[in-house]
């Protein structure tokens, strides 16, 4: 068999790890692909690596070819989710200013319930500034989200910037943020650093955000359908991979091999398995899916998906939300996918939308191929989101 | 060497951010016309902001690339630098200040890959001489002599005369 070589684009982060898996355990190579691996500084420059072509697929932040579709931001080129490689794995945290205010309040800490950390927060500050990765990120979505209507609770103010990631810890630790939400290892970097403490984990906010996707130029897929092909089904196989319990500390020695990540292998296990250190005071919280690569058809780029982060962009921004949701669900290619992975024996569901939140309870539901079990999905304050009529 | 070429090409007043911390307000309060930032900083998704309307400027941002060009465009990304320019401005105006950046880019890129090279051949001219220090000690012969015998020893084994003489270092300092 020809190999092909291929050259990835990827941000630093534990959920680059199927890209990794998939060059170290030759799931890349059975399918005859040679992956390069090239590490991008920053999701604009990310980004710029796609649009020029000096690499052909990248692990993106999933609202990034929405937006650009949309024509929000500065993106050159239109570009494309082939699939989901991951559902949550964000933490939102609080500074140590702000952490020992609300435990002298009495707040528990508990990692899991929205709505009562937002109380203990309004309880301590009317003020807020967050700090996210990138403009268009989930982590922008689901701090927009759950502090939506901010003037009823943050009536003088909230302030949300872009604070690059390597920044984060060190932003938290001089006091130009207050709050963070950002994705793992970032927010264990800063409990270990002694800038704050863990507040939530992103899946308290949403139980099932799809947080990166394996992007790619607009056409590249179809005109490429074998190298394209083999792509998908090898981070599938590494997702699939990853799921497994007795992989995790295999994937962390694997993962802080020289030239990948800068992190030690003891956080990364923890994040696989949702054992979360949130303060230095060691306390502990275990996170069902707190970042998951495979179960539940996590892989499927769900139109309905889509629909929601077009929405949600169309309304930060003021535009008419009906061609926003319409432009947003051409970039999730839920039908390549479903071209592509019946061979990988993927499951694939009868319908490509879903009610988003709808879910309270692991259900079985139509699939044109494999068993298919849908996992919780719900919001925290329990809204469902129809992708046929958007309501804000 | 940006800032100089950028004085020399025309009339531009130019402020150097060299501070991160709260880098879209620095940006907001000078209001320039163009940002050139390094693509290799992470800083870089911060300027994002200034590409929504909703960002500090509160005025439509984007990023200059001059759709005709995909050459130019690439060359610009490759080289390091990325532009972000108010809308309006005219892509010959802009140009100009690109290829200023990206000509000083590559003269800093050549003297750096210059200035390894230079330190790496004196640290091989430094051991090569220690290596002849010790032949010449060990078995009385002149400077030449001793580099005369690493050299042949280094071809017969087909390796680099800087390698032999490390591995003779490193040998003399473990039999001491």
């Amino acid at each position: 068999m020809s190999v092909t070589n291929l050259n990835l684009g990827y941000v630093p982060l534990i959920d680059a790890a199927p890209l990794f898996i998939a060059q170290a355990l030759g799931f890349a190579e059975e399918e005859g692909l040679n992956l390069t691996l090239l590490p991008a500084p920053s999701w604009s420059s990310l980004r710029d690596m796609l649009s020029v072509g000096h690499v052909v697929a990248a692990h993106m932040l999933a609202p990034v070819p929405i937006a650009i579709a949309m024509g929000l931001g500065a993106g050159p080129t239109p570009i494309e989710a082939l699939m989901v490689l991951n559902l949550n794995g964000n933490t939102i945290g609080v500074s140590q200013k702000l952490a020992e205010q609300m435990r002298a309040q009495g707040y528990d800490f508990d990692f899991s319930d929205a709505v009562k950390a937002r109380d203990a927060l309004l309880a301590v500050s009317n003020t807020l500034r967050v700090g996210v990765p990138f403009p268009f990120s989930m982590h922008q979505m689901l701090i927009q989200y759950w502090l939506r209507g901010s003037n009823q609770f943050f009536p003088t103010g909230l302030e949300i910037q872009t604070v690059p990631p390597p920044r984060m810890v060190e932003a938290l630790a001089a006091g130009e943020i207050d709050v963070f939400c950002v994705g793992e290892p970032r927010g264990s970097v800063a409990v270990e650093k002694g800038a704050g403490a863990l507040l939530l984990p992103g899946s308290a906010i949403w139980q099932a955000a799809p947080e990166k996707v394996l992007a790619s130029r607009v056409g590249w897929a179809e005109e490429e359908p074998h190298i394209a092909g083999a792509l998908m089904r090898a981070l599938f196989r590494s997702g699939q991979w990853l799921s497994q319990p007795e992989n995790y500390s295999v994937a962390s020695e694997l993962l802080v091999a020289p030239g990948r990540l800068d992190v030690s292998a003891e956080v990364i296990e923890r994040v696989l398995s949702g054992r979360l250190l949130i303060s230095q005071l060691g306390v502990e919280r275990r996170v069902q899916r707190f970042l998951e690569f495979h179960i539940g058809a996590a892989n499927f780029p769900w139109r309905s998906q889509a629909a929601w982060i077009g929405a949600q962009l169309a309304w930060r921004h003021g535009l008419d939300p009906a061609p926003a949701i319409a432009a947003a669900r051409t970039v999730f290619r839920s039908d390549l996918y479903r071209l592509h992975m019946k061979a990988a024996g993927a499951e694939l569901p009868s319908a490509s939308d879903k009610l988003e939140g709808a879910v309270c309870v692991p259900t079985a539901a139509a699939a044109t191929q494999g068993r298919l079990i849908l996992q919780p999905d719900q919001f925290f304050d329990a809204r469902i989101f129809n992708p046929t009529e958007p309501q804000r | 060497m940006i800032i100089d070429g950028l004085r020399e090409a025309g009339d531009f007043d130019v402020f150097v951010i060299g501070e991160e911390a709260g880098l879209t307000r620095r940006i907001a309060e000078r209001n320039p016309d163009v940002v050139l930032i390094d693509a290799g900083n992470p800083s870089r998704d911060a300027l994002e902001d200034l590409a929504t309307a909703s960002a500090p400027m509160r005025r439509p941002v984007a990023m200059f690339v001059d759709q005709t060009d995909a050459a130019m465009t690439k060359a610009a990304i490759e080289a390091g630098m990325s532009a972000y320019v108010v809308d309006g401005l005219r892509p010959e105006r802009l140009r100009p200040i690109l290829d200023v950046a990206i000509a000083r880019f590559q003269m800093v890129q050549k003297m750096r890959v210059e200035l390894v090279e230079t330190r790496r051949a004196l640290e091989e001219r430094k051991v090569i001489d220690r290596a002849k220090g010790i032949l010449m000690r060990a078995r009385g012969i002149g400077e030449e002599e001793a580099y005369v015998l690493l050299r042949k020893a280094a071809m017969d084994q087909g390796k680099k005369v800087a390698d032999m003489a490390q591995a003779l270092v490193i040998a003399t300092d473990l039999l001491k």
